[in-house]
């Protein structure tokens, strides 16, 4: 077993979700078949190799810094589960 | 002929020539989703309003004399992964169920330039996550070959509108096989264009690296016209390519003399169906009999392909997804008492259980202590799997492989998700190494479409585009419609 019940949770914290008790076992499983598999890696050598993050041979694409119409305080709040005073409305971040 | 069952080239000929309206054409395809989408399950929005307003412009334009573009007036659908202004954007997750795009994706700029007609938003994968279009929180699509079956994924309802007549072109996306494979499931063509070739502005972000927007369509010379207008920079997207966009319709040539069309065995092996296996040899044969050269190519890192992608996939996603808070946007749980507790609920009852287990095989992955050992092990590989298909490509100009190893499987099959994700191993190296491909009808095996896969060389899409219309022309599976039969 590469992951317990114990890491799972941990996962899951660290991811904002939780793992409810019923799926627990399943999730586990699941996890463990996929990190198995993917000891297959583990054979190739890749000394020296460098990593590819992204296909393509651009790197730091700049734009002159001019000032452009965004988004509006009403489209930017279209969607929000609570708004209050032109804000986002969220429940207590600090006791 | 019914309207319903055309192409975008031929629809437009009659729009030209006044022999159709754009109306007339528009209602004919509400009139079709309204006959078989309760079967299909294809769309999860329509915008029927919307849509004749603007087919009404386009027939006024007809009428004045004016010139139109391709797309003008041809209705088509969008994945539900594409912002559309004003229609909701719902990634088929119950976190986005409420979700209003407050924008246009650049490719939906691009297409409301070329004044085309969007019928509706369709059903996926959530988050497009998936190859059966099961995992979607709000219905399942299926296959009109066979309504027991799946139309595939994560585009499987992009895919199945096209199939079953629900309109007549329309776009996916493709981060690991998400175009071809439904394409390919629905006796259809879908490309996935070279990363970078189309910008993502405005396309839900899965894993940034991999994901690329392109056409599903009945036939190649459709999906040319599609990638005329969707492709080109933007300077929304900073992966977006700053290179000249050819008009794709050109490169449509029924030649493939000396084409050096290259099979990697690896592609060949164990898992493959024989009878999908079967169609493809048929299709080599007819490409020797055309004059195209065949090569033999070996591939050897294929088998290290999926694996690579479900480590990248995963950790992109669970840094993407992060933004899925119950803050701004999205589902939000109630009665949470603080702001970390309503975050961690909103998630957990927000995403189904696929996307919460890539975010956390991502967390995983990503996590001190193991980012060395899978992570960085992956990009290395990927590495690896790019230099390989550079160096096919200097013994052949395109290679052909089957597009999935079987074809449309029963809706439920009940299978493991490390069982579905082996079925991605013809369609991941692709985005892996970012290149274009294209899925093309091919055959049959007991009566499911078989697709045949092209893959070409990075910006290449002129001699992909080439390849797949010479077979296309020289052969019928294209003119071939889903009968929407079978039993659900």
């Amino acid at each position: 077993m590469k992951v317990t019940e114990k890491d799972v949770k941990y996962i899951a914290q660290l991811s904002r979700l939780a793992v409810a008790e019923s799926e627990m076992q399943k999730f586990t499983e699941q996890f463990n078949q996929i990190l198995n598999y993917a000891d297959i890696l583990q054979k190739i050598n890749t000394e020296g190799v460098e990593p590819t993050a992204h296909v393509l041979p651009i790197n730091n694409v700049l734009r002159a810094d001019e000032a452009l119409p965004g988004v509006t305080n009403a489209e930017a709040l279209k969607n929000a589960p609570a708004v209050h005073n032109g804000g986002f409305k969220v429940p207590r971040v600090i006791e | 002929m019914e309207l319903y069952k055309g192409t975008v080239h031929e629809l437009h000929q009659q729009l030209v020539s006044k022999k159709i309206s754009a109306v007339e054409l528009t209602n004919a395809m509400y009139d079709r989703i309204g006959a078989v989408d309760d079967q299909v399950k294809a769309y999860l929005t329509l915008d029927k309003q919307g849509a004749l307003a603007q087919a009404a412009k386009v027939d006024a334009k007809i009428a004045a004399g004016e010139a139109i573009k391709p797309l003008a007036g041809i209705p088509g659908a969008i994945k539900d992964n594409i912002c559309i202004k004003g229609l909701k954007t719902t990634c088929s997750s119950k976190i986005l169920a409420n979700y209003e795009a407050i924008y246009d994706a650049h490719v939906i700029e691009n297409l409301k330039a070329d004044e085309t007609i969007f019928l509706g938003k369709t059903n996926m994968d959530e988050f497009a996550m998936g190859s059966t279009t099961e995992t979607s929180y709000f219905q399942t699509t299926h296959n009109p070959w066979d309504l027991s079956k799946v139309p595939g994924g994560s585009s499987g309802g992009s895919a199945a509108a096209i199939a079953a007549g629900e309109a007549i072109w329309s776009l996916g996306s493709d981060t690991g096989g998400s175009i071809r494979q439904p394409a390919s499931f629905n006796g259809i063509v879908g490309i996935k264009p070279t990363y970078g070739r189309v910008s993502r502005y405005g396309c839900v972000a899965f894993a940034s690296s991999l994901d690329q927007i392109g056409p599903i369509t009945r036939d190649v010379t459709d999906a040319a016209i599609v990638l005329n207008t969707i492709c080109g920079l933007d300077k929304h997207d900073s992966t977006s390519l700053p290179v000249d966009v050819p008009d794709f319709t050109k490169a449509l040539r029924q030649d493939v003399k000396g084409l050096r069309i290259g099979l990697p065995k690896e592609f060949y092996g164990a898992g493959l169906d024989p009878k999908v296996d079967a169609e493809l040899k048929k299709a080599v044969e007819i490409y020797r009999q055309m004059g195209a050269e065949i090569v033999d190519i070996s591939l050897p890192s294929t088998e290290y392909a999926v694996i690579t992608y479900y480590i990248i996939a995963p950790a992109e996603a669970s840094a993407n997804l992060a933004r899925y808070d119950g803050v701004r946007y999205g589902y939000r749980a109630s009665n949470a008492t603080s702001a970390p507790e309503m975050t961690t609920r909103s998630r957990t009852e927000g995403f189904g259980p696929e996307v919460r287990r890539r975010i956390m095989l991502g967390t995983y992955v990503l996590s001190s202590g193991y980012y060395d050992a899978y992570y960085k092990k992956a990009m290395q590989v990927r590495t690896l799997i790019r230099r390989e298909y550079d160096e096919a490509f200097k013994k052949c100009d395109v290679l052909l492989t089957p597009t999935s190893p079987v074809p449309a499987y029963k809706i439920d099959s009940q299978m493991d998700p490390l069982a579905i994700y082996l079925l991605d191993v013809c369609t991941i190296p692709v985005n892996l190494a970012g290149l274009p491909g294209i899925s093309v009808p091919c055959g049959f095996a007991d009566g499911m479409p078989v697709g045949m896969q092209l893959i070409g060389k990075p910006l290449d899409e002129e001699t992909v585009l080439r390849a797949a219309y010479t077979f296309e022309q020289a052969t019928n599976f294209h003119t071939q419609l889903a009968p929407i039969g079978g039993k659900k």
